[in-house]
């Protein structure tokens, strides 16, 4: 008997094994999103019991016993009504407080977040680190330091999730999506794709090495074989013949693009705009959108001449004139 | 059990002529417009397409069997769920409750001989066969992969597979459900015996009523979604593909806009046959009936402001997520006024256990899990782990099967008699019941997990970790399957051998129990007047509520 109940308890642990029920745990944020989750389960939970708690007490309570067995007529009434609609009310404004609370303070990155760049194509994520190395689905970044992914796609819609950090977003072809998230183990978690994006959709899936600090920069050295992604961009600009118009010293039919990053600027139409990821890649795909006052609409469109990368690397070069003195018409 | 023995020996009407043996010939049911008629008529042909999805799911069950996929293709698999999604969602669920016991009961429950528009009403059926026929040409001619969901630039540009003709399918199909919206509508307004004011109404024709709203506000924008869509991919108009200066969250939209009051189209019909269930079984009063059918009004208005909680990690504004997620918290709380009159309707009843009721008590237990599982994907930073994962396929089958398909076939076998005239073994239906209620839950309660721990839908091959839950999944499935087949097999004897089944076996109260079964043509030889509230069974004392 003790035997048997031994050999029981075995295979419910060997079960147990087999079925995890819990994803890993390694940004700042998963801790904080499963509290919010564990409550919605404790909740779902107390309701589930009590429905069918309720259902089978009065199933067996109440079960006809005979055919002349007269109910008693009910009507309703009005102060259980309001009660059930209170209750439930409270708890879902509790739920939504909470779990808006996290979800806007995270909303943006913080400044100090380290830049890395991701683009989507069927099937595989191409991630660019700023410093030159590029990698298929894998995304190596040190523990503890805040990152920040620009993320857009070279097709379809594709959706970039890390469970163990607990966050996803879409990556959209024709614009930029953010996320950031501090990782907080070292470790190696699952990356994924989840909005569907065709045959290979199910293997669009990849790695995220989480390093230390130091393994992290001895990672970095080793890859450094390609150029950063501003010297990329330098050699784009002047191939593609962007510096004849956007000189550095502001002679060309062009503004000089020189500390125009990240400055609020007006366009022809009246509106404001920061200069921003969104904004470059619009002057470089439709530049007549972006039209500054005082330059004529002569820039050709570059769409389908650049690659969604070489965006990336025009962006990271025009990003990096920040810091030079800017001189333009104006 | 004891009422249907008690009351067998009533003798079957066989002297006058009923519906069903008014006239003969396959022209009489094709050109009839006798809204009982095309009601069956609609029965058969959704049972059809449910097997087609049915089968695509067990196909779907067993590749996932292995990590690295049983049977098929990662293609292949992609057109499976595809279809599945497509035939379940617009071709089974949308039209299932409201096509067939809608088309029956309608008429019948407000005491008018047919409906508004008979002739309309048969064109609506044409107007869903052509969409099937258009889809099944479209699954056999190579099939569809874009998921039910068809979102661009995938649709319109990527997909190598019959994105038009099934995007038009769904097109032609959408204006059977505008007629049979606009049909109902009109019905009830207009067509209510004297007598039965609004408030005197059964809650299944609130139900219906709220249903028909969200039809005629509601599937137009889906149509012209997926028209818009079909557009781009012929002609590369650019709307959605932003290659073509489009945007594809307009899509998303537009489509959910549709899409998720569509939720509600599948599952106010079935919360309208459960309020008739459980009265009937507990021959009782309902609890609260205007809070029962105000919230089903309430539903059908809130569902059309919640849709952008599908988008919550598209990068739309924070603002906006903000708004979509306390709306979607708010349209929860009708829901749970709903189960709790339920419930509590179950209070001092005197309940009885036939097969509707075993339906109609699953129902009420998996919505309610359902609806709470709802709630992790209202709430903001847990929609962003869950979202696209099998959390979600988990939390819509608990809707959508739980719920919906629970009160489909809850209501198929309550109705039953009223609609062949016969009875069907109700030991087997006690059965078919028990089964599909627990296959049900082992086929889906893994899911949960499974999208806790982070695996996406829509994966044709996944990581190993996930696979003893998948196993788990899929033999439940098995069970579920069987739990589908038996009904049908004892159904089809029924409605050729089954007993003769009397006006009433249920002893239940209703306009359409107090005609013979089947009913007449004309339903019935007078029309009623109708004198009394909607369940008025009789009890002991009425002690006055709400």
């Amino acid at each position: 008997m003790i035997h048997f109940a031994q050999q029981g308890l075995n295979s419910a642990a060997a079960l147990a094994a087999l079925i995890p029920l819990h994803p890993p745990t390694a940004s700042n944020v998963a801790g904080q999103v499963d509290q919010v989750f564990y409550f919605l389960t404790f909740i779902t939970v107390f309701f589930s019991v009590l429905i069918f708690g309720c259902i089978f007490y009065f199933m067996i309570k109440y079960r006809r016993r005979s055919e002349d067995d007269l109910p008693e007529q009910i009507h309703g009434s009005l102060p259980l009504e309001v009660i059930w609609t209170v209750i439930p009310s409270i708890i879902c404004a509790v739920i939504f407080v909470w779990s808006s609370y996290l979800y806007v303070r995270n909303a943006r990155p913080p400044k100090n977040a380290t830049d890395i760049y991701v683009i989507g194509k069927q099937w595989m994520w191409h991630i660019q680190h700023p410093e030159g190395p590029r990698e298929i689905d894998a995304l190596h970044i040190p523990v503890n330091q805040s990152i920040k992914l620009t993320m857009t796609s070279q097709d379809v819609i594709h959706a970039f999730y890390i469970p163990a950090f607990r966050v996803k977003k879409s990556v959209l072809p024709g614009s930029y999506n953010e996320i950031w998230f501090t990782p907080d183990k070292v470790g190696k978690f699952h990356l994924y794709c989840t909005e569907y994006c065709g045959a290979g959709h199910s293997k669009m899936i990849g790695w995220v090495y989480v390093m230390s600090q130091r393994d992290y920069t001895a990672w970095l050295d080793g890859q450094m074989k390609d150029q950063s992604m501003a010297q990329e961009g330098a050699r784009l600009f002047a191939q593609l013949g962007c510096s004849t118009c956007h000189g550095a010293n502001g002679t060309g039919q062009g503004p000089s693009l020189a500390g125009m990053y990240g400055k609020p600027e007006t366009l022809k139409d009246g509106s404001t705009r920061i200069v921003d990821e969104s904004l470059i890649r619009q002057a470089i795909i439709t530049p007549n959108s972006v039209l500054l006052p005082k330059y004529p609409p002569i820039m050709p469109t570059f769409q389908g001449q650049v690659n969604e990368l070489q965006v990336l690397q025009l962006m990271a070069y025009i990003k990096s004139l920040g810091t030079e003195e800017r001189t333009s018409k104006q | 059990m004891s009422t249907v023995v008690a009351e067998l020996p009533q003798a079957p009407s066989e002297s006058r002529p009923n519906y069903l043996t008014a006239n003969y010939g396959l022209k009489s049911w094709l050109l009839t417009t006798d809204h009982k008629r095309i009601a069956l008529l609609y029965l058969v042909s959704i049972t059809f397409m449910f097997a087609v999805g049915g089968i695509a799911a067990v196909m779907m069950r067993i590749q996932l069997i292995q990590p690295q996929g049983a049977i098929v293709e990662p293609e292949t698999y992609n057109k499976l769920f595809s279809i599945h999604g497509i035939v379940m969602v617009f071709f089974f669920l949308v039209p299932s409750i409201p096509a067939t016991l809608g088309n029956f009961l309608i008429p019948m429950m407000i005491g008018a001989r047919d409906v508004a528009f008979p002739k309309l009403n048969l064109l609506s059926w044409y107007l869903y066969i052509t969409g099937s026929l258009v889809l099944l040409w479209a699954i056999l001619s190579g099939g569809v992969d874009t998921g039910w969901t068809f979102y661009p630039p995938y649709s319109s540009t990527y997909s190598h597979t019959h994105v038009v003709a099934a995007g038009m399918a769904i097109f032609i199909a959408g204006f059977s459900s505008i007629l049979t919206g606009l049909n109902f509508i009109v019905t009830i307004h207009k067509m209510r015996a004297p007598g039965m004011t609004w408030f005197r109404m059964p809650l299944f024709l609130w139900s219906m009523y709220a249903t028909s709203i969200i039809f005629i506000l509601g599937t137009p924008v889906v149509a012209i979604t997926l028209f818009l869509m079909v557009l781009e991919r012929l002609f590369h108009v650019g709307i959605f593909d932003p290659a073509v200066g489009g945007d594809p969250l307009l899509f998303q939209h537009l489509f959910w806009f549709y899409s998720h009051p569509a939720v509600y189209i599948m599952i106010l019909p079935g919360m309208g046959v459960v309020s008739e269930l459980i009265t009937a079984f507990s021959k009782k009063r309902v609890f609260g009936y205007t809070a029962i059918a105000y919230s089903s009004m309430a539903i059908a208005l809130l569902s059309f402001l919640v849709w952008g909680h599908h988008m919550f990690v598209t990068g739309q504004s924070v603002y906006t997520s903000l708004i979509f997620s306390v709306l979607s918290f708010a349209v929860a709380i009708p829901s749970a006024i709903k189960v709790f009159n339920w419930t509590a309707t179950l209070y001092k009843g005197s309940i009885s256990y036939e097969a509707p009721m075993l339906y109609a008590l699953g129902f009420i237990g998996l919505f309610t899990m359902g609806g709470l599982t709802g709630l992790f994907l209202a709430s903001l930073s847990t929609d962003v782990h869950l979202n696209g994962t099998y959390f979600i396929v988990a939390h819509f089958h608990y809707i959508m099967v739980g719920g919906a398909v629970m009160a489909f076939m809850g209501g198929i076998h309550y109705w039953w008699p009223k609609m062949t005239g016969r009875l069907y073994p109700d030991l087997w239906a006690r059965l078919a019941a028990m089964i599909i209620f627990i296959g049900f839950n082992l086929t889906f309660f893994p899911q949960f997990v499974m999208g806790y721990l982070g695996m996406p839908r829509r994966y044709a091959v996944y990581p190993p970790e996930f696979q003893t839950l998948n196993v788990m999944s899929s033999a439940g499935a098995s069970i579920l399957g069987v739990g589908y087949v038996i009904p049908l097999i004892y159904l089809i004897w029924s409605f050729f051998y089954g007993p003769a089944a009397g006006p009433n076996p249920f002893g239940a109260t209703g306009l359409e129990w107090k005609t013979p079964s089947p009913p007449p043509t004309e339903n019935f030889e007078e029309i009623p007047v109708v004198t009394e509230e909607a369940y008025n069974y009789p009890g002991k004392k009425a002690v006055v509520g709400v």
